[in-house]
């Protein structure tokens, strides 16, 4: 084996699904959080246009008028949703809200931490992320 | 791993009285002298009760000797014989193979562990990292005098710890923690669990210097609440209840 540690590595997050929707929320969240550092270098590229004038403030605004800009832009916003609200979630669990309370352990162990308070705080932000986006594409589409 | 061979049909020396057999699929490799990992496979007959660590040990003996795997108690207390079992962390002998629903099991070794040969891996640095957290009770009056009593707790201040008191350091956490396997330093979920134990134990006097152990870039932050730790531990521990609550302690939540 090429790694003597025998790291599981970033592979490691490609099936997601074995640990449950937590582990889904993990691996969607470090996607969004990358994907919105992606749109936001592009967006600080996309309004330094304005130093070229008006001329060259139209062109890019132009750009961001097609179908495929306007698909990118609702991914955005749901990418924002979703990190944000998840983000909510990760935080209050970080100071030990929501996490449960230590008590002796019953078999099959049903971890506390993984609880329903946190299972639909990742469903809201899944719903609420789709919701903003189809509100997107309608904001856009419908003109 | 270059030989891969599989001898499905062979009948075992001493016949078990069972209708059903599955494919039992061993991950080897030798650092020594493989260059990577393959599969051998062998038809294993099985019962309803029969476990992965039997599966395994019916290979070893009528099969391959050379199989390695580590076990001791057979009873999910040693800790000893974590592997991943059809992609997931998990004790072989506290898994039955009847409730994989697959007649096809895998094994392999647990991730983010060093193998040593097939199914065995290195436990070093999970014991160093156990070790580094202090695992004991920090008293400056260590030795009891011979006219006092020992400490006493209430039932609920031992509520408080005594879930992750249990941990058996099988170390199925950490190989199923997704920061463990891209981060070689950081510290680990059973390590920190365990940070929590003695912190919230109110006869320990030493939770300043923990926290300020773990309160480190590759400590407690790299946490990102996963939960998958809790998710595979077979003791009902909850590593990652303990690793939020110990974090609480850190943000001033709690006291």
């Amino acid at each position: 084996m090429a790694n003597d540690e025998h790291k599981e590595g970033i592979k490691g997050m490609a099936n997601p699904g074995r640990y449950g929707i937590e582990r889904v929320a993990y691996w969607m969240m470090r996607l969004s959080g990358l994907g919105l550092l992606a749109y936001f270098i592009g967006h600080i590229y996309e309004t330094s246009n304005i130093l070229r004038g008006q001329v060259g403030w139209d062109e890019v605004l132009e750009l961001t008028q097609t179908t495929e800009a306007h698909i990118v832009l609702a991914i955005v916003i749901g990418m924002c949703v979703f990190h944000t609200v998840n983000g909510v979630r990760v935080m209050l669990g970080h100071g030990g809200i929501g996490v449960g309370k230590p008590a002796r352990p019953d078999y099959p162990y049903e971890p506390a931490s993984q609880n329903y308070r946190h299972k639909i705080g990742i469903y809201s932000a899944i719903l609420l992320a789709a919701i903003a986006m189809m509100y997107g594409l309608a904001v856009m589409f419908g003109e | 791993m270059a030989q891969v061979s599989s001898i499905a049909n062979e009948q075992t020396s001493t016949p078990l009285s069972s209708s059903t057999s599955i494919t039992l699929r061993i991950s080897r490799f030798n650092p020594e002298h493989d260059e990577s990992s393959g599969f051998m496979e062998f038809s294993v007959p099985v019962q309803k009760w029969t476990t992965v660590l039997e599966a395994i040990l019916e290979v070893k003996k009528h099969f391959d000797h050379s199989v390695a795997v580590r076990y001791s108690c057979r009873q999910a207390t040693c800790g000893s014989c974590g592997m991943i079992i059809n992609g997931k962390p998990r004790l072989a002998c506290f898994t039955k193979i009847s409730e994989l629903n697959s007649n096809v099991v895998t094994v392999e070794p647990m991730n983010n562990f060093p193998v040593i040969r097939d199914l065995a891996v290195k436990f070093e640095k999970l014991f160093d990292s156990h070790q580094k957290i202090k695992p004991f009770l920090i008293r400056d009056d260590t030795e009891l005098e011979s006219d006092e009593k020992e400490f006493l707790q209430s039932p609920e201040e031992v509520e408080q710890y005594i879930q992750f008191a249990n941990c058996i350091k099988c170390g199925l956490c950490n190989s199923a923690c997704p920061t463990m396997a891209t981060d070689s330093s950081f510290v680990g979920p059973q390590a920190l669990a365990q940070a929590y134990r003695y912190v919230a134990d109110t006869r320990d006097k030493g939770k300043d210097s923990r926290l300020k152990i773990i309160d480190d870039s590759h400590g407690i932050w790299r946490c990102h609440f996963a939960g998958s730790c809790s998710q595979v531990c077979p003791k009902g521990v909850d590593p990652a209840m303990g690793i939020q609550l110990l974090r609480g302690y850190l943000l001033g939540f709690r006291s």
